[in-house]
């Protein structure tokens, strides 16, 4: 199993659910973050004195995969979030030790 | 025929309709002999509405006590329902200050605009009234009720200073009289309005307790004495009929009782309670703490210029004084030339770009400036009144920002105490002689230097300056002493969480995630 984190950003959040869903998995965690990497952050004023706010509004989703689905989520999840601007984000893997159905008690593969 | 009335009838939807028919037949019956509905309202109102011996035959004394009642409940509704408009500014002001600065802070900042309300309006009625008003003496616009007859007087310069009045505490008495419940309704939400002008410049970083204190001061003292000197037959509204100073110094709604006198305590109060933690660098640099709700600061500012029309408008005390249509007018135009012209100095000269922060601020600036003239200018100057103080507001806040070093969230020095003094001084300069004959003993309308009057500026000057002196005076002393009783800051790590629950008891926003902006800057 593994576990795919995406960030991306958070307007391309609805075309990516609805990707996962078609490709077999409806179920994903999302978690709202702030960061920046090379994107710069943005030059807001408060009555008459300016400032910088460095970080900007992110979507985390995480969703854990079985080993031979890996390749063509990220993919899918690639496609989806794209926009060729600098900002789109980052997909980081890693591998998961097990997974458990709380309400069946199952685990491993069918349990993702 | 018969069969099918036969046939209608016996359907139970039949004998329904049929028993509506008659039902309403009856009534219609009944109602042609009892007098009548009248729909168009022509036939409501007669002679028999009139308080007479013989019913519906009124004789002319008869009539003519009538008329003059009815003058005089004209002019009760009237201030009445302005001094409700008034009533409304106070979520005016909480939604503005509470927009302007920190969601962590929302429920003290609510707090103390909530709680001023009362504190000020007790403050008031067991004593700020009775020193403000107890000397007025007739009630003219309000029957001509004249018990309120006992000012505090010394003899200086061989003329009578009024100082205080002595009649009114808990409007017992003498007092209890419908005008002069009606005068103290009205005149104690314009003291709630300066009450509560401080609590924005001094937002973030005030115990509530102290903050309490204040509010009892403000409504019992602070407030009332200078408002006596203008408002309730004091020394300043004398210096026309004793020193011969143009109509004495004229204030209409209060640019220096209300606005003036909140904008010193607000500036003295932030000059003592001193910045929030994290406004301002070793090097004197200001660093930006920016509002949480710009939405509630706009939707404030509308319900504030809403009420204002109250406040000015409010001010003849009298529905039947018909120049409340210039004076709404004229309060309308400066609020609009005040926004025009801060959102455009904003725009093309300082930041270039329309701050909507600073956009309500040259709004309320505007109003702040044309309260004092609003009666006396034409439109014209309503409009140049306002646009000078829309272009004044912003300055002064970088002024006050930047050169005095004084923290203040909302920008309650600039907007009450900068426009308020302009708009005093704008009446000795525009006041056009339309108005006013007769004002504060005087005869004549009221004018200003460009129509012919330099004594009535000189006297403007006069009232601006004592403010000023007076209200420093006093502010700093209760301060003071509240700073040496009770303190006036929170421990820094409450403030640097926010104030909410250590000062309230309750975070405001309880549940919803705060924005990153609650957070305290690094002062550097």
């Amino acid at each position: 199993m593994k576990k795919i984190e995406a960030i991306i950003r958070p307007a391309k959040l609805d075309l990516v659910c609805e990707t996962l869903d078609k490709i077999g998995y409806p179920g994903m965690m999302i978690t709202e973050i702030e960061g920046h990497g090379k994107q710069k952050g943005l030059v807001q004023q408060w009555r008459g004195k300016e400032y910088k706010v460095g970080l900007l509004p992110k979507t985390k989703i995480e969703v854990v995969v079985r080993d031979q689905d890996l390749d063509k989520t990220v993919k899918a999840i690639r496609e989806a979030a794209f926009t060729g601007e600098m900002g789109d984000g980052k997909i980081f893997v890693s591998t998961i030790e097990d997974a458990i159905r709380i309400r069946t008690g199952e685990q491993g593969n069918i349990a993702v | 025929m018969k069969e099918k009335m036969k046939g209608f009838l016996n359907k139970k939807s039949g004998a329904v309709i049929a028993c509506m028919a008659l039902v309403f037949l009856a009534l219609s019956v009944v109602s042609l002999f009892a007098g009548g509905p009248d729909a168009s309202g022509t036939a409501t109102g007669t002679a028999s509405d009139v308080s007479s011996a013989v019913a519906g035959k009124p004789t002319l004394d008869e009539l003519a006590n009538t008329v003059g009642h009815n003058k005089v409940a004209i002019n009760f509704v009237w201030t009445l329902m302005a001094g409700f408009l008034v009533m409304f500014m106070q979520p005016g002001f909480a939604m503005v200050e509470t927009g302007l600065t920190r969601a962590k802070n929302v429920a003290h900042t609510m707090g103390m605009n909530f709680l001023i309300y009362p504190l000020g309006m007790l403050g008031f009625y067991a004593c700020g009234f009775a020193l403000m008003f107890g000397g007025i003496g007739a009630l003219g616009t309000m029957g001509g009720y004249a018990g309120l007859n006992h000012e505090f007087t010394i003899n200086l310069f061989g003329k009578s200073f009024g100082l205080f009045g002595l009649n009114g505490f808990f409007l017992q008495g003498t007092s209890y009289d419908v005008a002069v419940f009606t005068l103290f309704l009205f005149q104690m939400v314009f003291m709630d309005t300066t009450a509560t002008i401080p609590t924005g410049a001094l937002a973030e970083r005030w115990k509530f307790l102290s903050f309490c204190i204040y509010g009892i001061f403000v409504g019992t003292i602070i407030y009332p004495i200078f408002g006596n000197w203008v408002w309730g037959g004091g020394w300043l509204a004398m210096l026309g009929q004793n020193f011969k100073l143009g109509h004495g110094h004229v204030d209409f709604a209060g640019s220096s009782v209300v606005h003036l006198t909140g904008g010193v305590l607000a500036l003295i109060g932030a000059w003592i309670v001193g910045p929030r933690i994290g406004k301002f660098n070793k090097d004197g640099s200001a660093n930006p703490i920016p509002g949480h709700n710009i939405p509630m600061a706009v939707v404030g500012t509308f319900i504030l210029a809403f009420g204002w029309f109250g406040f000015n408008a409010g001010s003849t005390l009298a529905g039947t004084d018909l120049r409340i249509g210039i004076v709404a007018v004229n309060t309308m135009l400066a609020s609009a030339t005040g926004a025009m012209a801060a959102t455009l100095w904003m725009w093309l000269v300082r930041t270039k770009k329309p701050d909507p922060s600073m956009m309500c601020n040259g709004m309320l600036a505007g109003l702040v400036a044309i309260t004092a003239p609003c009666a006396f200018v034409n439109s014209i100057s309503a409009c140049i009144i306002g646009l000078i103080s829309g272009v004044l507001v912003v300055e002064s806040v970088y002024f006050v920002e930047g050169k005095l070093k004084l923290d203040d969230p909302v920008g309650a020095i600039s907007v009450h105490g900068v426009n308020g003094a302009f708009g005093c001084l704008a009446l000795g300069l525009f006041a056009d002689g339309s108005y006013g004959d007769g004002w504060n003993g005087v005869a004549g309308t009221v004018k200003g230097l460009f129509y012919g009057d330099a004594s009535q500026f000189f006297a403007q000057c006069i009232g601006v300056l004592s403010n000023i002196v007076y209200v420093g005076i006093i502010s700093f002393l209760v301060f003071k002493l509240i700073e040496v009783l009770f303190g006036h800051r929170p421990e820094p790590e409450a403030e640097i969480y926010g104030l909410d629950i250590p000062e309230m008891g309750v975070a405001g926003y309880s549940g919803i995630k705060l924005d990153r902006h609650s957070e305290t800057p690094i002062a550097k």
